[in-house]
Parts: structure tokens; sequence; C-alpha cells
């Protein structure tokens, strides 16, 4: 790669320890990939929850937090996504002591490196979203898809060490997603339907993931009407990133490079169908069975809209298995301050802050609590937790409170 | 190697040579989605390599799926001696190149056929990241 001459100072150590490693690490990927050089990024977003850190990656976090005072901190915001706890509700998670130790330990080496513990996956919702053509370095698929497809911005997948090695140096090696011939369309849907829900977005993201099949395929998705709302843009990419491992789309009309078909696509792109009864089947696929263990609202973490219509359905009800729902804690101080909270949690829900359901040790909970059949409105957790253990089952927000109050999924 | 070893060559690559079993499926690949970490095992059920064991063998599978955890989970496998030996893949994102290049494991990508399909289930394989090249020692068993 070539370099510039503050990354030739930063590579000699000038800066320390800590950013040269990471710079290092960042050619590594770099030269991977084929990348001439860096891009300056903005902002970091690090995926680093301790299920997946383990007692290795904490150590090695430590490691960099245990440098000099002056050589250490990141350069630009850093933020993180969703921590692997509520630690207000740990204990009912059936969290073990580790767990919560592990993630203190997390904390404070993050603390000390100058990021800041932002603890969530919708922070274009919640911190502040990416502009148009800027370039960003986000981990979380669902924030990477969501910032290039609807706000325009640049980034690729950066797994918690790159987002942190972007964090520390203040760029990213330039390929993929920062590339503008990489951001045109490779294959061509045609919708004759818009989802009516949240988890129809989410199934229909799911559909065109599974086609679209890999990272570097771009959809351009024609036949939507109306423009989605940011939470169904939400579900959409999601789902789509997390069966396709899918960075950009597109939607004609509705997404800011695609005004027009012509804009994102090259001539004589063939163009395949997808009906409603595809998303039918996606659903259908993962209903196993009508008896339900516990109700999950998570993946991503609601937004203040989601929790206010979910609020309003479990007004006056009676919950016979657990509901859990869960958000960031921008958003969780105003679920409180609006009686959100309070009209879900007298039902016998409960609201957790600051983590998201498969990245808080999914399968040690399922083992603790006995739960196994889950129903959830979020295609992207039916499509992680089988992995985990669970059975899980795609269900609306109405459908999933009523299996809430009746233990069965209709 | 024999006389009729095969060589394919991968337009990227990373780390050191190793030597090995491979493991096969034209399938995807998630640490987060599809392992069992713990038991070193595929767990998801719908995988075509569901409750086989990956530890120290040579994955060779389509693409990255899912998440981002993968780019951790590569890294903390390796400190618990639970994790492939070495990732050939068709293709794939970030995510694993980053895992790879922080838990040290070899790694192979992009061919100009399915190496999925050239390259049979527990057949012996060499990579070579410096050379960019993947060699079929041994067909394996289901020669």
């Amino acid at each position: 790669m070539r370099l510039n001459e503050e990354e030739q100072m930063i590579l000699a150590g000038k800066s320390g320890p800590v950013p040269q490693q990471a710079l290092k690490h960042q050619m590594l990927v770099g030269d991977f990939f084929g990348a001439e050089d860096f891009v300056a990024v903005t902002q970091a977003h690090i995926m680093a929850d301790t299920e997946s850190l383990g007692e290795a990656g904490v150590r090695w976090l430590e490691g960099l937090a245990a440098t000099a005072e002056g050589q250490r901190r990141v350069r630009i915001p850093t933020i993180t996504d969703p921590r692997g706890t509520d630690f207000s509700k740990a204990e009912f998670l059936g969290q073990t002591a580790a767990m919560i130790d592990l993630e203190r330990r997390a904390i404070a080496a993050f603390v000390k490196l100058g990021v800041v513990m932002t603890d969530t996956c919708i922070n274009y919702q919640t911190i502040q979203a990416p502009t148009r053509n800027e370039h960003v370095a986000f981990g979380d698929t669902g924030v990477v898809i969501y910032s290039n497809s609807v706000c325009g911005a640049r980034s690729n997948f950066e797994g918690g060490p790159s987002a942190l090695a972007a964090g520390l140096t203040g760029r990213t090696p330039r390929y993929g997603f920062h590339l503008p011939e990489q951001r045109r369309a490779t294959l061509r849907l045609r919708v004759d339907f818009t989802p009516r829900s949240l988890n129809e977005w989410g199934a229909l993201g799911g559909v065109i993931g599974r086609i679209a099949g890999n990272y570097w395929a771009v959809p351009v998705i024609e036949g939507i009407e109306a423009p989605p709302g940011s939470d169904q843009f939400k579900h959409f990419g999601a789902a789509m990133a997390s069966f396709g491992s899918i960075a950009l789309f597109h939607l004609v009309g509705h997404t800011p490079e695609a005004g027009k078909l012509t804009n994102v696509a090259p001539a004589g792109l063939i163009s395949r169908r997808i009906a409603r009864a595809d998303i039918d089947a996606l659903q259908q696929s993962y209903r196993k069975d009508d008896r339900v263990d516990v109700v999950v609202f998570s993946a991503p973490q609601l937004s203040l809209f989601e929790l206010r219509e979910l609020a309003g359905l479990c007004a006056g009800r009676r919950f016979a298995v657990p509901l859990l729902a869960v958000t960031s804690p921008q958003v969780k101080p105003d679920c409180d301050r609006m009686g959100y909270t309070a009209s879900i949690e007298d039902a016998g829900g409960t609201v957790l802050s600051g983590m998201c359901f498969y990245q808080s040790y999914a399968r040690e909970i399922a083992e603790a609590k006995g739960w196994k059949r889950l129903a959830t409105n979020s295609a992207k957790l039916v499509n992680i937790l089988g992995g985990y253990g669970y059975q899980p089952m795609l269900a609306s927000m109405e459908g999933c409170v009523d299996a809430a109050v009746s233990g069965r999924l209709a | 190697m024999s006389s009729d070893a095969r060589v394919y060559r991968s337009r990227q690559a990373m780390g050191r040579s190793v030597r090995g079993l491979a493991l096969v499926a034209h399938d995807g690949f998630s640490a987060r989605y599809d392992l069992d970490r713990i038991a070193g095992i595929f767990s998801r059920p719908a995988h075509k390599l569901a409750g086989q064991s990956y530890v120290g063998r040579i994955l060779v599978l389509d693409t990255a799926k899912g998440g981002v955890a993968t780019a951790w989970m590569l890294h903390e496998m390796k400190a618990r001696g639970v994790v492939p030996l070495a990732l050939v893949f068709n293709s794939v994102n970030p995510i694993l190149a980053q895992g790879a290049a922080l838990g040290d494991v070899p790694m192979l990508a992009g061919f100009d056929e399915d190496i999925t399909a050239a390259i049979p289930n527990g057949a012996e394989v060499e990579i070579d990241p410096v050379r960019h090249t993947l060699t079929l020692l041994d067909q394996g068993p289901l020669r």
C-alpha cells in the first residue's frame, strides 16, 4: 500500500506502539484486498461483545490499554455496539459472574483507549447518522448496510479489531465500498408488493440476501412504491446483511444514489421477480411449533417508535411467557419517561438496554432459562439463533405479543 | 507429493504455509451463526457440515456469511486451540480477512474454479499463501 508521510510516521512507531500495531493490521487487510492507499474516516463503531472477544480478546484489549497515556487513545469519535449484558438485568438473564466480570474488564480497557461506550447498533437513529459520501469505519452489519444504502455513506464491514484500528489511526484501507465503482448494482430485483410490517420488511431483506449471496453483490430493487421509514429500512437492511453478508443495496427512487435505475445499474442487467409468496415461504420455514417459551424484540435494538407501538400492544395484557424488548441506552430513558417501559413491564415484560439478545451469551441464556422456542419479529434474529440451539419463529409484533399472552403463536 | 498433485491459484492470500486434511462443503461460514465454538463443531442445523468438527482442518467453503463477530472469534478460538488450521474460500468478506489477520489463521480466497467442487472432502492439501497456491496432495478416502 502507498503510505503518506503521516502513515509512514505511524508505521515507524513515532505515535507509539498502539497506532503502529493498528496500522500494521490495517495494511495486512488492505494488501489482501488490493487497496492502493488509505482513506481518512470521521467515525468508527466497534462491535466487541465479550462472547465474541472471549478471555483472549479482553486480554488483547487490556494489553493495548496498558500502554502509556498519550499513546493509546483513538483519534476520531469511536463508539461501541451493544455490550454482552444489561448489568441491571444480568441476574434475570441467568448470566454468570464470570461473564459480567469479563464485560467490566472490556469496558475499562475501551475507556482507557478513549472509546465512547454508546452500546448501540442503531447509532444512525440515536447518535449521529453519517452523511452522503462520508467515509466511516463501522462495525455491525446492520449499521454498515443502513449507512451505505440509506445515508449514502461509505464503509466496509469493519470487525471489532479493524474498527478499533481505524479509530486509533483515523483511516482505513481504501477498498470495497469506499470505491465508487464497487457501489454499482450487480443484480436487479423487482418486487411486486410492499411489505406491511417490520417482520415482512425483514423477510424481504432475508430473501434478497439469500439471492445476492455474498458481500460483493449489490442488489438494486425496483417496485417499492412508498418510501420506507427508518425502522422499515432498519429491519430490511439488517436482515439482508445477516442472510447474505450484503453491505449495500439501492432502492430505486428511495435511496440517495438510485434516484433512477440507470444511476446505479449497468445496461442489460437482467431483472428477477420477488413475490409475496417468497417472503411467506421464508417466514413459514421457521414455524416448527406453535408453542413459545420466550418472546424477544431485538436485533436491531428498538427505536422509540417501535417501543411506543409495543407499549400500546402490551397495555392491559398479562403475559404467560417472558417478553423481552431490547433498546439502546440513548432510547431507554425516553422509553421510561414516556411510560412505555411501565406499560410493557406491567404486562410482565422486561425492557433491557445497551445489549442485544444474540450478542449476550444467547446459548448460555437458553440453558439457564430453559428457553428454546423463541418468537420474534426480527428476521435477523431468527437467522442467527438456530446456531445457538434455539427454535426461532418469525411473526408480526402483534402476533408475538399475543403469543406472550397465550404461550402459543397463532 | 504424488506426481498427479494438482495446484490451484488464489487471487487473495494471507499467512503462512500449512498442510492438512480438508473439510469441504458448498456452503457459507460465520463463526457466530454456524459454530458451537466450545465443542468445536458446526452447530447450525441447516449447515451442510452440521455436527462435524472443524478443529485442525483446512476449511474449504464457498463464501463468508453473516455478521462481524468472526473478526474477534477466530482470535478467541485460536487462543483455546479450537480453530481451523486454515481457511480456503471462493470469496470472503472483509470480516474474515480481518479475523484471519488478528487470529493468525492462513487463508486463500478467489479461484478461477469453484474450489469446493475441485477439492474432495477429506483430501490432504497444502496451502502456500506466499505463492497463492493450494496443492491437492491426496484425494482422500472418497477418491
